[in-house]
């Protein structure tokens, strides 16, 4: 086992409906957004994080591929998986294009539901708070 | 390749049938969780893997032999793990070492004693003399010594404290990561099972409800809220919904199957779909059990 890969801080919930693959996704997606991790980061072997978070391999390799496929991390042949150089969120328009979407979905749902605007962005702000407070590292 | 593989099995106790028709493979590799409530009949199907009990019709092949005609070959093979530990109990942990290795030509005497001080079993204490979790680790570290090309396990998880079930959990999933071993379990903890399953059995009343990958397992099942006529007296009648609930106008339903062939069904009926909700294991498993059979 390498042991110069960094400790990935990721929790995996049972409960809520968000699929673990995806739970480990959007965990990474938010570290390296996070700062928390940097380009050229070496991220751990897919059996060492499968064994930590008690997660079928298959899952882990699955999220892994996932966020090659975004740009996030990026596999050298040889030596392991690493966070990508330019892999944070932010960094291109891409990203911003992803953001959309979701931005889309949320205030289709938000109209639906008659919910004011203002309100939607007072929630994110919120939840944003909520999120910092979990991680105490930020 | 597949490990296991059963087919048309179906078995009666007396009059009381135990399995029907059921057909299931375990694929080289993968971890298959196996689901139900008591009695569904999960440990009678894992007995007919380990040729403890003779199919009374149709087929069981582990490892392509049939378990019961070629016992030692299979068996040598199966590292097993029940719920109730069989361990010799007047023996220390290290005489039921000496005791297994006699069995098992594969057995790995260093990766045993590794086993041993990762799950923290003293080798000099009698088995007897052990707590039940302790004892769990006895029998885990045994199934797995001899480096099986199968983990079969039956309820490890039942009455053990959070910390023995990691150990085991973890057993599995460095199983299938070391060298693309093969592991099925049943198990009554549906989040272990979303955790380490690559595709998860259930099984009810004797029969497969389904098998399949968890996504494919949650993509086909959602509670879904419809519309229906004001005229309507009753549940609307598609095909795969079952556990009607009644709001009014307003009907929900839990549905198994394709979701184009329900929407299409409910436009036929002139029944608005509302809204769908996608479903946890643990719902699904509720939904399902409670439920009328319905085959997918």
């Amino acid at each position: 086992m390498k042991s110069d890969s960094v400790v990935l801080n990721i929790r995996i919930s049972s409960s809520g409906g968000i699929p673990i693959y995806l739970q480990v996704v959007n965990q990474i997606k938010y570290l390296v957004a996070a700062g928390r991790l940097s380009p050229g980061d070496e991220i751990p072997p897919i059996r060492t994080l499968a064994e930590k978070l008690l997660i079928n391999p298959n899952t882990v390799a699955r999220a892994y591929r996932e966020l090659e496929s975004v740009g996030v991390l990026e596999k050298h042949r040889t030596s392991g998986t690493f966070v990508a150089e330019g892999g944070s969120p932010l960094a291109t328009p891409e990203k911003y294009r992803i953001l959309t979407d979701r931005v889309d979905a949320l205030l289709s749902d938000a109209h639906q539901l008659n919910v004011p605007i203002s309100d939607v962005i007072n929630l994110i702000d919120q939840r944003d708070a909520v999120l910092k407070k979990g991680n105490p590292m930020l | 390749m597949n490990i296991v593989e059963i087919n048309h099995l179906s078995r009666s106790y007396g009059s009381k049938q135990a399995l029907k028709n059921v057909s299931l493979t375990v694929r080289k590799g993968e971890v298959l969780g196996v689901i139900g409530e008591n009695g569904a009949g999960k440990t009678t199907l894992i007995k007919h893997v380990l040729g403890l009990l003779k199919a009374q019709e149709g087929t069981v092949r582990v490892f392509g032999l049939d378990p019961t005609l070629d016992p030692p070959g299979v068996l040598v093979n199966i590292g097993y793990l029940a719920e109730e530990d069989s361990l010799p109990g007047w023996l220390s942990v290290h005489e039921v070492q000496r005791y297994y290795r006699a069995f098992y030509p594969s057995w790995d005497q260093p990766y045993a004693e590794d086993l041993c001080r990762t799950f923290g079993i003293v080798r000099k204490s009698s088995v007897k003399s052990l707590s039940k979790g302790q004892r769990a680790r006895v029998g885990l570290m045994v199934a797995l010594s001899y480096r099986p090309g199968l983990l079969l396990l039956d309820e490890p998880s039942s009455g053990l404290d959070p910390i023995v079930r990691r150990d085991i959990l973890g057993s599995i999933i460095r199983t299938v990561a070391d060298d693309d071993r093969t592991v099925m379990f049943s198990s009554h903890m549906l989040a272990e099972v979303e955790q380490v399953a690559d595709r998860v059995a259930m099984i009810k009343g004797g029969e497969i409800m389904f098998c399949d990958t968890l996504d494919a397992i949650k993509e086909s099942h959602v509670r879904v809220t419809l519309q229906t006529n004001p005229r309507d007296q009753a549940a609307p009648n598609i095909l795969g919904a079952f556990g009607w609930e009644r709001h009014g106008q307003e009907w929900s339903c839990y549905h198994s199957g394709s979701r184009a062939e329900f929407e299409a069904s409910a436009a036929k009926l002139g029944v608005t779909v509302l809204d769908y909700y996608e479903l946890s294991l643990d719902e699904i498993f509720i939904a399902r059990s409670q439920g009328e059979a319905v085959s997918c």
